[in-house]
């Protein structure tokens, strides 16, 4: 079972570049709707009128592009400067309705997500599935039996209409707009996404899957998704991505807000596979209340640079998070990362695990935050940071930052660098092993004892993507 | 064409040093060829060289493997053409099990892609029952490699890799070095068995103890990066007997290099 999921996924890795998929997208299909240039006013009302919003989302939307006006740039990014935003298309819906069906899709997408496995994989391993394509999200569907019991997966855009009240109670509150520029451009902007809410008590088996595909050069993507677990119940979704190699670049720029009840479990899980003309920036932060816990699980491989930064608030008691980040910057690329929690509640506790490779001068960076506010008793944290380095080209920087206000709470931090040596690679090609093989069994090793604290399918996929990335078919995009 | 492995005049600079300045031998199969030589004589450079390693720079000569000059070639071609290296002193590669690295050579050398699939468990039987055989823990096997190992252990597990992937050539830098007298018998009676096998053997050693087990059918004495003499297994006994400086001012100085 697990091990066909396993050669899905790898399908789905290795079949965004392959010829086939390169050939349709060469004369990308006409849009329905295409909207680029400067980010104006007018640009945000005309995407919230094609939407049909409410008039509150629409004014939320302009109170954010307030924002990102006034909001500088961050100062800790960099390579950033590369986006001129105003010549990206803000808005591109794709030339198909919303539907449940596969077989209501444009024949050409449909073939795309059939290259790619998805339909066979939600079949055999999912509770639900959402594609979003380009700025819209074309399909989404969960198993019947979820519906029985009230669980809710939609288009984002749908629930807007039709559970207001609910989305309202979360959207952009989990993750404020003010808190820095591309969040506020998100707000103003976003499009496509996923909805999902878990009935008190209810436990989804099978995970859920959003799947983001930008299917074409100079877009740029600002899907957003909501997930919310009420009391005692639990969800694991999936984010999983596709972009084929094109020549121009693209800008995902999208948001994930999670809100986990009493004694809900959310956990998340993602698969970031971009191709390396992506630039990604994440905005991922979740909430947990009394007993409540939220993992999340992050392998971030391709793209051109990476800014992803999976947060937690613990603001009830005796609630907790783990935060496993993986990331590979084989090549001139950029992984800026760093999990961070706030531990607001007492006997709150966290687990941090970062882990960065670099090689053929690629370069990785981790500012993870762990801030333990006055009053958070108990509370304890432990962050494992460790850097491995393939070669004399390649880097890793590591800020950690830790603030604790309450005398009670416990921090623990161990980091690590290792730096593969020249022995050590002529050791192992002595073995028959090429230099990149030898590479990916140092790698593998490194990331050996996180494994296991991987959901079993996740780990078995990115275990085939490493090797992938040091084969000679080698690397996305 | 000649059978077996060949070092023709062989001038090497490590890292712009000059260490080898002229070495000719042959290892062929079916042969023990021991190389002999004081500290810092150039036998692991020698080693070193035959299998690639960076920084090695062959500034005149050739090694041939059947007739044909392996110079071009990276090292990892080397070994899947048949040569093997067990390092004097092996570096820890954490992370890496033992098994691990073991059952990636063997998948390379069948050209399977997915280098970590177990792809039969009869191999796996086979690591752990010569690792018994070897005097070498089950757990071990588990460990990353030459993490914490004892220098002995470091050594036998270095010939259990040399033992699982079957080279045609084995070249063994100070396999005694470091290891107990029945860690010595044990290794000998393998290399005797490698021989038999018809595998050609380069064991590099300071000692003669080990001859008590393995009858060399060749020795070279190397002395400054030089071959100051070439023998049979006598030569062993007179290096034994009267040391280094003696051969040095026997048949270095005295430039006479036949017994
Ligand atoms: N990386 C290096 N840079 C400079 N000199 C080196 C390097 N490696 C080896 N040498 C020198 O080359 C000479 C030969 O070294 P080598 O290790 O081959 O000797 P050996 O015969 O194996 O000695 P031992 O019996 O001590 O193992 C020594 O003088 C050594 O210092
Ligand atoms: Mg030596």
């Amino acid at each position: 079972m697990a091990e066909q999921a396993v050669k899905i996924r790898e399908d789905i890795l290795k079949g965004a570049d392959s010829p086939e998929i390169l050939g349709w997208l060469d004369k990308p299909p006409r849009a329905e709707v295409e909207l680029k240039g400067k980010i104006t006013r007018s640009l945000v009302e005309e995407i919230s009128r094609i939407k049909k919003e409410p008039d509150w989302m629409r004014r939320l939307r302009l109170r954010s592009l307030e924002l990102f006006y006034k909001l500088p740039m961050p100062r800790w990014l960099t390579g950033i400067e590369e986006i001129d935003l105003d010549a990206l298309s803000h808005y591109v819906k794709p030339e198909a309705e919303f539907t449940q069906d596969w077989e209501d899709l444009p024949d050409y997408m449909r073939k795309y997500y059939e290259k790619l496995g998805l339909p066979e994989l939600e079949a055999k391993f999912l509770s639900g599935l959402v594609a979003v394509y380009d700025s819209e999200t074309v399909y989404a569907r969960m198993k019947e039996y979820l519906k029985k019991k009230g669980v809710i997966v939609l288009p984002l855009e749908e629930a807007v209409q039709k559970y207001p009240d609910l989305v309202k109670k979360y959207f952009l509150k989990v993750f404020p707009p003010a808190d820095h520029k591309f969040a506020a451009l998100h707000g103003a902007l976003w499009s496509g996404g996923t909805f999902i809410y878990v009935p008190p008590g209810v436990k989804v088996r099978e995970p859920i899957e959003s799947f983001f595909l930008i299917g074409r050069q100079g877009e740029g993507q600002f899907e957003h998704s909501l997930i919310v677990a009420d009391e005692g119940s639990y969800v694991h979704w999936i984010e999983g991505c596709s972009a084929p190699r094109f020549v121009g670049y693209s800008f995902h720029n999208g948001m994930v807000e999670a809100y986990a009840h009493k004694n809900a479990t959310i956990k998340i899980t993602t698969i970031q596979n971009w191709s390396r003309n992506v630039i990604n920036f994440n905005n991922k932060r979740g909430i947990a209340e009394e007993g409540a816990r939220i993992d999340w699980v992050e392998g971030s491989i391709g793209s051109k640079m990476t800014y992803v930064y999976p947060s937690t608030i613990l603001k009830g008691p005796y609630s907790s998070t783990r935060s496993v980040v993986v990331t590979l910057s084989k090549g001139p690329y950029l992984k800026d990362s760093g999990s961070k929690v706030i531990h607001v509640a007492p006997h709150t506790r966290s687990k941090i695990i970062n882990k960065s490779i670099s090689a053929d001068g690629g370069v990785n960076v981790y500012r993870g935050i762990v801030r333990i506010l006055k009053g958070a008793k108990n509370a304890s944290a432990h962050v494992e940071c460790d850097s491995l380095i393939l070669d004399g080209k390649s880097k890793a920087h590591t800020f950690p930052h830790n603030q604790v206000d309450e005398p009670t709470a416990y921090v623990s931090h161990e980091a690590k660098t290792g730096r593969l040596s020249e022995q050590q690679l002529f050791y192992l090609t002595s073995r028959g092993l090429t230099d990149d093989e030898a590479k990916s069994l140092i790698v593998l090793g490194f990331l050996d004892e996180i494994m296991g604290e991987l959901p079993v399918e996740y780990a078995n996929v990115l275990h085939k993507v490493i090797q992938l990335e040091f084969s000679e078919l080698g690397a996305v995009g | 064409m000649s059978k077996g492995l060949e070092v023709v005049d062989l001038h090497v600079n490590v890292h712009g040093k000059k260490v080898l300045k002229g070495v000719t031998l042959n290892v062929g199969y079916g042969t023990i060829h021991a190389i002999m030589g004081p500290n810092g004589s150039g036998k692991s450079t020698l080693a070193y060289t035959i299998m690639g390693r960076e920084g090695y720079e062959v500034e005149r000569g050739d090694i041939r493997l059947d007739g044909e000059s392996i110079l071009d070639l990276p090292t990892e071609e080397r070994a899947l053409k048949g040569l093997f290296m067990a390092l004097q002193d092996p570096p820890q590669i954490p992370g890496v099990r033992l098994t691990t690295l073991m059952i990636a050579a063997l998948n390379k050398r069948q050209g399977s892609s997915d280098l970590t699939r177990v792809r039969d468990p009869k191999i796996v039987r086979r690591m752990y029952s010569l690792a018994e055989e070897l005097g070498l823990s089950r757990d071990l096997l588990q460990r990353e490699i030459n993490v914490g190992f004892s220098g002995g252990e470091k050594k036998r597990s270095e010939l259990l890799q040399a033992l699982i992937l079957e080279p045609r050539i084995i070249i063994l830098d100070e396999p005694d070095s470091g290891l107990d007298v029945d860690g010595v018998r044990k290794v000998s009676e393998y290399l005797v068995n490698l021989k038999e096998q018809g595998r050609g053997v380069m064991l590099i050693t300071h000692y003669a103890r080990m001859f008590k087990y393995v009858k060399p059918d060749m020795v070279t004495v190397l002395i400054d990066g030089r071959v100051a003499v070439q023998g049979g297994p006598e030569l062993a006994d007179l290096v034994e007997e009267r040391g280094y400086a003696y051969i040095r001012r026997r048949y270095v100085e005295g430039k006479d290099s036949t017994i």
